[in-house]
C-alpha cells in the first residue's frame, strides 16, 4: 500500500527532524564536536547545489559548455556582491534563459 | 529584546525570498506526482506527512519505476537523514524549550529555514524567544509547500517545462552559502562536499546526499586541528 509507504517514510523524516533536537542534549556534545558543527551548512548544501548544476535530469555528467555552469558563476557572482537573495536567484536564471533561448537557439 | 511576534515575523522575511524558488519547485513535485499516475490525495498526502522537497520526488520515482516500498521508504529516511546534522546545530538554542515544544518545532524544520535562522540565532544569541524566528521560517516554508504543491497537482504542470526551473533550486542553496565563499576554510569544506556529491552520486538510495557532508565534516575537523 503506497500510503502505508508514506506514512513509514514520514515518521522516519521526522524522526531524522526530531531525534537531535529533542533526545540529545547540548551537553552530550563535547566543544570539538560543536566546532566541527558550525560548518554544517558548508558541508550539507554543496551536495544539493553540486548535482543541481552538473547532473543532467538522466542522472549523467552534463557537458562542460552547458548553460547552468554559466547560470551558476553568475549567480555565485551576483550573490556575492549583493548579498541578496532575490537578486541571486533571478539572475542565475536570467543568465541561464539567456542562454537557452537567445544564444544557444 | 524583541517579542515573539517580531521574531515570528523576521523568520517569515527571512525565509520569504527563497519562495522564488520553493514554489516552482512544489508545483513541479505536485505535478510530476499526478503525471507519475499517483492518485491525487496520496501525492498531496506526502507533502503533508513527509513534508520534504526532493524527497518526495524520489519517493514516487522510486515507486513508479517498480522499486518495492522498502527501497523507497529507506531512500526518503537516507535524503532526509542530513536534518541530524541541522538539529545538532539547533539543539544549542532549543535547549531550553520543553519536550513536546520541542518535539512540535521538528516538523517545520527544513533546509532553508535551519540555513536562515541558524544565521540569525547565531547573531542574535541573547534572545529570549529566539525559537519564534525558527518557528517563523519553518511554518512559511510549510504553508507555500502546501499551496504549491497542491497547485501542481490541480493544475498539472502550469509551469513550462522549458523554463528548466528545477534550476532555481541549486541557485536558492548558492544564495545561503555564497557569503561564506570569503573564509577559505569553508571553502575547502564546500569544495569537498561537492566533489563527493559528484563522485558518490551514483551510491545506491542516493545515499551521497549524507555521504558527502560526512566526508566534508571529517575534512572541516582536520581543518579545525590545522588551524590550532
Amino acid at each position: 500500500m503506497t500510503l502505508t509507504a508514506i506514512i513509514f517514510a514520514g515518521v522516519l523524516t521526522y524522526f531524522t527532524r526530531m531525534t537531535m533536537i529533542a533526545l540529545i542534549s547540548r551537553d552530550m556534545l563535547g566543544d570539538k564536536i560543536k566546532a566541527v558543527l558550525e560548518y554544517v551548512p558548508s558541508a550539507v548544501f554543496p551536495a544539493i547545489i553540486f548535482p543541481g548544476i552538473f547532473i543532467n535530469d538522466f542522472g549523467t555528467f552534463i557537458e562542460m559548455n552547458d548553460p547552468k555552469i554559466f547560470g551558476a558563476l553568475v549567480a555565485v557572482i551576483v550573490g556575492y556582491f549583493s548579498k541578496n537573495i532575490i537578486a541571486t536567484i533571478s539572475a542565475g536564471l536570467v543568465s541561464y534563459w539567456f542562454l537557452i533561448f537567445v544564444v544557444f537557439n | 529584546m524583541l517579542t515573539k511576534k517580531q521574531l515570528f515575523t523576521r523568520g517569515m522575511l527571512d525565509i520569504s525570498p527563497h519562495m522564488l524558488s520553493v514554489i516552482p519547485f512544489g508545483i513541479i513535485c505536485g505535478a510530476i506526482g499526478v503525471e507519475l499516475g499517483f492518485h491525487p490525495y496520496l501525492v498531496y498526502a506526502m507533502s503533508f506527512i513527509i513534508f520534504g522537497g526532493a524527497s518526495q520526488i524520489v519517493f514516487l520515482q522510486l515507486l513508479s519505476g517498480g522499486a518495492s516500498s522498502l527501497v523507497a521508504v529507506a531512500s526518503v529516511g537516507i535524503i532526509n537523514s542530513r536534518h541530524l546534522l541541522y538539529g545538532a546545530v539547533l539543539s544549542e538554542y532549543l535547549e531550553k524549550l520543553s519536550f513536546i515544544k520541542k518535539l512540535l518545532i521538528s516538523y517545520v524544520v527544513v533546509d532553508q529555514g535551519f540555513a536562515e535562522s541558524n544565521k540569525f540565532f547565531k547573531k542574535n544569541r541573547s534572545e529570549e524567544f529566539l525559537h519564534y524566528h525558527l518557528i517563523g521560517t519553518g511554518c512559511t516554508m510549510w504553508v507555500c509547500w502546501q499551496i504549491a504543491t497542491l497547485s501542481g497537482i490541480v493544475l498539472g504542470s502550469f509551469v513550462p517545462e522549458e523554463l528548466g526551473l528545477k534550476f532555481a533550486i541549486p541557485l536558492t542553496f548558492i544564495a545561503i552559502v555564497v557569503q561564506d565563499l570569503k573564509k577559505l576554510d569553508h571553502v575547502i569544506v564546500m569544495i569537498t562536499c561537492g566533489l563527493s556529491s559528484l563522485l558518490f552520486f551514483d551510491a545506491p538510495f542516493k545515499s551521497y546526499i549524507i555521504i558527502s557532508p560526512i566526508f566534508a565534516l571529517f575534512v572541516a575537523a582536520l581543518l579545525l586541528r590545522l588551524k590550532k
